[in-house]
């Protein structure tokens, strides 16, 4: 009899958990049947009427009503509670296509982001930075590279003075022979020396009356052209990669000798021939030499004991194929739209 | 320089080496080539004609109808608009399917009813420079000499079929001003050998000396080592032949006449030049080599009247300056139609006084170029007899036995010692005597036979650039092949290679900034004097440097402050629209305090910031953030913090010019020289604001050598706190004049040990406060480094803090 009520609240349950709509009504279920005032609670309360033979038995059967309903329940439970948090995410939702919050983001200068480049490859081959005073003496900047007074070759930098014997440097090369003169006659010398430089140039897309100028040298008892060679080569694959090639053509510079420019495989064609190169192949990028002798002894050496070489570059030049910049007045026109697009490592 | 590839070839075989070639082989061997364009620039079916008859055009006043042999089975029918077509005239004839420069193709056609079968050519139609053609020529067609033959292909009359070679010479190979010098050259790159031209041979002698006409003596002995004079008589100044004007138009030379075509092509042939006077107007003969005097003028060829310095030197004859040596003829003894007799000059003149007085004059020549460089002595007399010898075969004249000749001294042939040792070790090679010998043979260098290796070699008088055993290094070099040079590594000691600490400060501010945002700018060091007397503090009041020739007013002198270049460039970006700035530059300024310098001045390495606008632009969930002064220090607070100088750096309210007067700071810096200002940060004076039509803006200008000298780049570990701290907010009232610098100062003043950090989080103005008045809102964080704190210690300290708000500063508290 007791047993039947059981059963029959069984199924009543069951149906009507069947078709709970939401939380709220399956918690009244939930009181309805299995509570402390509930019906099941209600039907075994009766449980004292029964033998002692029959209460295990019925007991029994009361649990597994309730074990059933619970079961039903915390499904029911779990359903609902999914469905709650998939209405919360939902309701959550952003759209993610928007703009974040960045941070501002700067540049360091195209000009200065190639010169550490370069100074960083050379680092890494054991040379130290030099660097020297913009304003120069004549005797630096001309006299002690072998360019006397009246040296034709002065024709091929129109300087800036201030004085008779001063002037704006027109080249990084003092620095060279300020740098032999600290070094009191030692060996090894290597650096390179970055820096401005000024010449009476009017100012077009290729010339700029300021611009930088990166300067190595090198110097010791055994210096020779073909480590010139290897030096190169291993600075321009560095900066350029493994695959380019360097070429050195015979040149002239008052203060080496034998003097040489340098041309690169053109890295825009890669050497097929283009507009940058000209058809050619090769980019001229550098100009080199071995130090003049009378260089080397205005710096404190004896030529006949050690034997060096140098060479020297134009920063403005390097960027300008780098980044295919078509006008180097961008450089110092300081325009934030220019800049701003160098803000990448 | 340039040169025909044809008339190159007088002097060494070229066959087999195309121009493009024998341009590549120049260039990898130190003889830069830039373009080898074809003289040709299209020209094909155009041909010599003769004007057989020339009518008036029935129906066209400025068009002429012609009759034309030009070599056809019958004569052309040709109508021409230039007015200076005339029957009898040999003329080039573009025949029908003739091509001209630009594509132009030649059809038959009418022209006002009128057939036409060709066309009559200007010498611009026909790709050629005519700037160096006589004016008539250039406004008509080109009339060609009268024994040019009919029907022959203009390409070969006017010697198109040919390249030029532009040569870009470095300063030091004035021996490839020449044809034999490039000839030379190429000899030596090509193993071929040179074919010279020999004068001497064709001079014959006459009764008449030259001597017994002209007589020369150098005075001026320092400045002028070798002077040759040759006397030919009976020349017939004309038009000189059609080939060698064709060469000189082709070097870029214009055609004059026999005698000035003559020296004209000598100089380029043999790279000296030479000058032709009108004999009949050198009085008495005489030919002096000395300095100007004072007073003396010269009307140069050129038509201008030069006034003559001392220390420039000419040629005088009897009684006056007939030419500027080296620089340019008078035309007092200018060469013309009428003359018949012709002292010819060919001398050495010091490059340096050519130099000077071609440059003081504004006169550069083709013939100073070339002293300037100094020529080789080697070739004076040779080439005046070259000129001599062709001035007697096309001029009709007769050169007289001898030559009047000064010589000051005879320069000694250049010898040098090179050890085959000194090559391979300066070069990595591994060069052998034969090799090196045969190489130096190449160039016409003699070498001796080697001893241990040492050879004694004689450089030839042509190659005055060679004048020490590195030099020969650098022949056998390029010679050899640079591409020939092996690639080694550097041997010896390793060395290891580190920025130095200012180098790595300097990236490190670098780095910083453009990290937070901000540009780097690269302006110009030099500036106007304006603009460098603009903040007087910033300048030290150090006058500007000024350049002694400067380009521009505004570029001028050297700056002595980096902010005015910044606003500069602010201007030029607002007037771009861009207007939300934030810009920064590491440069040097110029200070001295002299007058005129005798000394370098010193470089003082300065950072520089600007912003205006906005910091960060608004966006669709953020507002604008306009830049205030305290961004501005922010960003030096952060770099200072970076380079480990927060302790020692601060803040002080100041007043400097340039600058507006209640938000400007000055940077202190504490060393054990006591506090020094490095610099300022504040907002730009809306004065000057106002002069670069600037919104407001925020600067800083500050001196890095103390940053670099105080760097602490160190980084100390501390414990971690393991005891709790407590925190207390305070809000007191105090006048506005009340800074929060001194508030806070004031607190870790009283506060003790246990108070960890204070901070102001709030600044609160308001009419509930007052005039005058203004509430601060102030965290103070307490901590005991070995336990936890009591509250009764806590309270303590906080009431010191609270009594000296009151007393020093008069602060009521807020509840």
């Amino acid at each position: 009899m007791m047993k039947d009520r059981l059963e029959a609240l069984r199924r009543e349950a069951l149906d009507q958990l069947e078709t709970v709509a939401d939380a709220a009504a399956l918690n009244d279920l939930r009181v309805h049947y299995l509570g402390k005032k509930g019906q099941l609670t209600e039907i075994l309360r009766g449980m004292g009427s029964l033998s002692a033979e029959e209460r295990p038995i019925i007991g029994q059967v009361g649990n597994e009503v309730r074990a059933a309903i619970e079961e039903v329940i915390s499904q029911k439970q779990q359903m609902f509670d999914r469905a709650d948090t998939a209405r919360r995410l939902q309701a959550e939702t952003i759209d993610v296509t928007l703009p974040g919050k960045t941070p501002s983001v700067g540049a360091v200068h195209p000009l200065n982001k190639v010169a550490q480049e370069i100074e960083d490859i050379f680092i890494g081959m054991g040379y130290s930075i030099a660097e020297g005073p913009e304003v120069e003496t004549d005797f630096f900047n001309f006299e002690a590279l072998n360019l006397p007074k009246n040296h034709p070759a002065r024709d091929m930098q129109d300087s800036f003075y201030i004085t008779e014997e001063i002037l704006l440097r027109t080249h990084t090369s003092p620095v060279q022979i300020r740098t032999m003169k600290a070094m009191n006659g030692q060996t090894p010398v290597k650096v390179i020396c970055p820096g401005k430089v000024y010449r009476r140039d009017d100012d077009d897309a290729t010339h700029s009356f300021m611009f930088h100028q990166i300067e190595g040298l090198v110097i010791g008892p055994n210096i020779r052209m073909s480590d010139l060679k290897g030096t190169l080569l291993q600075f321009v694959r560095e900066m350029y990669g493994p695959q380019v090639q360097i070429r050195l053509r015979p040149s002239f510079f008052p203060f080496t000798e034998p003097s040489a420019e340098v041309d690169v495989t053109c890295v825009r064609c890669g050497g097929q021939g283009c507009r940058m190169c000209k058809q050619t192949g090769w980019i001229e990028i550098l100009g080199c030499g071995m130090v003049h002798p009378k260089v080397l002894e205005h710096g404190g050496y004896d030529p006949a004991e050690v034997t060096g070489f140098a060479f020297g570059m134009g920063v403005e030049r390097i960027a300008l194929l780098k980044y295919e910049i078509d006008d180097i007045r961008h450089f110092y026109a300081n325009d934030v739209r220019f800049l701003g697009q160098f803000a990448r490592m | 320089m340039n040169v025909s590839y044809k008339w190159l070839s007088d002097y060494i075989d070229l066959s087999a080496i195309p121009p493009e070639e024998l341009a590549e082989k120049l260039t990898r061997g130190g003889i830069e080539i830039d373009n080898v364009p074809s003289r040709n620039q299209g020209v094909s079916k155009v041909v010599v004609g003769f004007v057989k008859t020339r009518e008036k055009h029935p129906d066209a006043d400025k068009l002429n109808v012609c009759t034309v042999d030009a070599g056809q089975e019958t004569d052309l029918q040709i109508v021409c608009g230039a007015p200076n077509v005339a029957a009898g005239q040999k003329v080039p004839v573009a025949l029908v399917g003739a091509k001209l420069p630009g594509g132009l193709e030649i059809k038959r056609a009418k022209l006002r009813g009128v057939e036409s079968q060709g066309m009559i050519c200007s010498a611009r139609e026909l790709g050629i420079n005519d700037k160096l053609l006589p004016k008539e020529l250039q406004e008509g067609i080109l009339v060609l000499p009268e024994d040019t033959k009919v029907g022959d292909d203009i390409l070969e009359v006017l010697g198109l079929n040919d390249s030029i070679l532009e040569l870009d010479l470095t300063p030091n190979r004035s021996d490839c001003l020449s044809l034999l010098g490039v000839a030379y050259e190429t000899s030596a790159l090509t193993g071929r050998p040179i074919r010279l031209p020999h004068p001497e041979r064709e001079l014959f002698s006459t009764t008449d000396k030259t001597s017994d006409h002209v007589s020369v003596t150098i005075h001026a002995t320092e400045l002028c080592s070798h002077y040759t004079a040759r006397y030919i008589k009976g020349v017939k100044v004309g038009p000189s032949p059609l080939w060698m004007q064709n060469r000189l138009i082709a070097a870029g030379v214009r055609p004059i006449s026999n005698i000035v075509d003559i020296t004209n092509y000598v100089m380029l042939e043999y790279g000296q030049p030479l000058h032709a006077f009108d004999a009949a107007k050198v009085a008495g003969g005489r030919i002096d080599v000395r300095l100007a005097h004072e007073g003396e003028t010269l009307l140069t060829l050129d038509g201008q009247e030069r006034r003559l310095e001392p220390h420039m030197l000419v040629i005088a004859d009897a009684e006056k300056p007939i030419a500027l040596a080296g620089v340019m003829g008078g035309a007092n003894s200018e060469v013309s139609v009428g003359t018949t007799n012709i002292i010819l000059e060919s001398a050495k003149f010091d490059g340096g006084t050519v130099r000077r007085t071609s440059r003081q004059l504004g006169l550069r020549s083709e013939a100073s170029a070339r002293f300037e460089k100094e020529v080789d002595p080697g070739r004076v007399l040779a080439a005046n007899d070259r000129a001599a010898a062709l001035m007697a075969r096309y001029a009709g004249g007769t050169v007289m036995e001898g030559v009047a000749e000064a010589v000051v001294s005879t320069p000694e042939p250049v010898v040098i010692d090179l050890a085959l040792s000194r090559i391979n070790g300066m070069l990595g090679t591994h060069l052998s005597s034969l090799e090196v010998k045969t190489l130096l043979s190449r160039l016409d260098f003699t070498a001796d036979s080697p001893e241990n290796g040492k050879w004694r070699v004689t450089v030839p008088s042509r190659r005055g650039d060679i004048t020490r055993d590195v030099d020969l290094v650098e022949e056998v070099a390029r010679l050899y092949g640079y591409d020939e040079i092996p690639t080694t590594l550097i041997e010896g000691p390793t060395t290891t290679g580190a920025l130095t600490s200012s180098q790595a400060i300097r990236r490190e501010i670098r780095d910083a900034l453009s990290h937070a945002g901000i540009q780097e700018a690269i302006c110009y060091s030099v500036t106007s004097p304006a603009m460098a007397q603009l903040f007087p503090e910033l300048t030290l009041e150090a006058s500007p440097i000024a350049l002694a020739m400067p380009m521009s007013e505004e570029r001028s002198v050297l700056r002595t402050v980096l902010l005015p270049s910044l606003l500069e460039a602010a201007s030029y970006n607002l007037s771009r629209k861009n207007n939300d700035l934030a810009l920064f530059e590491i440069g040097s300024v110029y200070h001295t305090d002299e007058a005129v310098l005798t000394r370098l001045p010193r470089e003082k390495p300065r950072l520089a910031l600007l912003l205006t606008g906005n910091m960060r632009t608004a966006s669709w969930n953020r507002k604008a953030e306009p830049a205030d002064f305290y961004d501005a220090k922010g960003l030096l607070e952060a770099v200072f913090r970076r380079l480990g100088l927060e302790p020692v750096i601060s803040f002080e309210a100041a007043r400097p010019e340039g600058f507006h007067p209640g938000r400007t700071a000055a940077v202190k810096l504490r060393s054990e020289r006591g506090p020094e200002t490095i610099g300022y940060v504040g907002q730009l004076h809306p004065d000057l604001q106002r002069e670069y039509d600037l919104p407001d803006t925020y600067v800083a200008e500050i001196e890095l050598a103390p940053v670099y000298e105080h760097a602490d780049q160190r980084i100390e570990f501390r414990t971690l706190p393991r005891f709790p701290s407590v925190e207390r907010d305070l809000a007191v009232v105090v006048d506005t004049a009340v800074t929060g610098g001194a508030l806070t100062e004031a607190i870790r003043g009283v506060a003790g040990a246990l108070l960890e950090a204070v901070s102001v989080f709030d600044v609160y103005t308001g009419e509930r406060l007052g005039t005058d008045k203004k509430s601060v809102a102030l965290a103070l964080v307490y901590r005991h480094g070995e336990r936890t704190l009591t509250d009764e210690e806590v309270t303590e300290a906080h009431s010191r803090v609270l009594a000296i708000l009151e007393q020093s500063f008069d602060a009521e508290l807020r509840k």
